[in-house]
């Protein structure tokens, strides 16, 4: 059974200008959230002592913002390499579904096209391009350059950020609460029914128990995992019982 | 850390980030995932925002131990009531640090 989705709804325009206007009137919303997560990222990075340099290869290598934030959490914290590079992979495999789903409407182009496209999938450029390819008038070009207008602004944010740190106190306005607020909120544009409030519930109870009782970081992918496992299998007995 | 230390630890993330943003997209661009699969996978955010989110909320994380109504659960919920009615990431990303800043600044809360 090898379905074909359906081929992307159009090929990238051939006029230059339309493209890039569109897609930088679309980024602007993500542009503008980044930029306070970024400085914020950027502010906590150079408070637990990462240097700019260093600030500005993580974004551009990473580009992932609540890895960073936890990778930066985790540096401070004195965890190891493998152990942060492992967190990270873990945060960031829902990113595979992203890429899954956006797929269908980048069907039958250039394989550097689609590796270009996949570093700037994100939860907020998926979000936004996924809304426009869905409106029908929306195509390549505009979705890539969203991407990559969001990662400028993103590293931007993030470098010059760290050079604020330098001359803020720790945890001054709030900073160290920007990656819970930014958790929240996410996490709240993603209750889309009752299956994915028990899912969310479930996380929290077994994270819970998971990180009083087993010391380490553990509890990320194991909570998560169980969680998302039982919501599946809820998600299924009401699927079966209508 | 000297810069190879920065520069391996940042490449390891950006590769583990990397991988399953290009995976479906170079390979899979033509072909469906199994429903259980995308299922599954669907439920992985929230289920990995609210593991995160559990012990900042919910427990006392230097002395790792269970505590109900610290600042940072008390300060989510008008986060959330904020993000409920603007639907604004940026928006809600500075509410909650503003109201957390204001939290610490209170006589009682030091």
């Amino acid at each position: 059974m090898k379905a074909i989705p359906n081929p992307g709804p159009d090929q990238p325009a051939t006029a230059l200008n339309p493209w890039f206007k569109e897609g930088a009137i679309a980024s602007w919303p993500i542009c503008f959230g980044y930029i306070p997560i970024g400085l914020a990222m950027g502010v906590l990075a150079s408070q637990a002592e990462i240097p700019v340099w260093a600030v500005a290869m993580m974004s551009i290598l990473v580009f992932a913002g609540s890895a960073q934030f936890i990778c930066v959490a985790m540096l401070a914290a004195g965890a190891s390499i493998w152990a942060i590079i492992f967190t990270t992979f873990v945060v960031n495999l829902r990113h595979f579904l992203m890429s899954s789903a956006v797929a269908v409407h980048l069907s039958g182009l250039k394989r550097r096209f689609l590796s270009l496209f996949a570093y700037g999938i994100t939860d907020e450029t998926f979000a936004v391009n996924m809304t426009h390819f869905k409106k029908g008038n929306w195509d390549p070009l505009r979705a890539i350059t969203v991407n990559q207008l969001s990662n400028m602004a993103w590293v931007l944010s993030t470098v010059f950020g760290a050079l604020l740190g330098q001359f803020i106190p720790t945890g001054a306005f709030g900073t160290d609460y920007a990656l819970t607020a930014m958790f929240l909120a996410l996490l709240l544009f993603q209750l889309h029914d009752i299956v994915y409030v028990l899912t969310g519930v479930t996380a929290l109870v077994i994270g819970v128990a998971w990180y009083l009782l087993i010391p380490g970081h553990s509890y990320i992918l194991g909570a998560s995992i169980s969680a998302a496992s039982l919501g599946y299998f809820c998600k299924r007995y009401r699927e079966q019982r209508r | 850390m000297n810069f190879f230390d920065y520069f391996f630890l940042f490449a390891g993330m950006g590769l583990v980030t990397y991988i399953p943003r290009w995976l479906p997209l170079f390979y899979l661009a033509h072909k469906k995932l199994p429903k259980w699969l995308v299922d599954w996978l669907s439920l992985i955010p929230v289920a990995i925002l609210c593991a995160l989110l559990a012990p900042i909320l919910f427990t006392d994380q230097s002395a790792r131990s269970f505590e109900l109504g610290k600042p940072e659960f008390l300060v989510a919920i008008p986060t959330l009531l904020f993000a409920v009615r603007t639907k604004s990431l940026g928006g809600t990303v500075l509410v909650g640090m503003g109201l957390f800043w204001l939290w610490g600044l209170l006589p009682f809360s030091a």
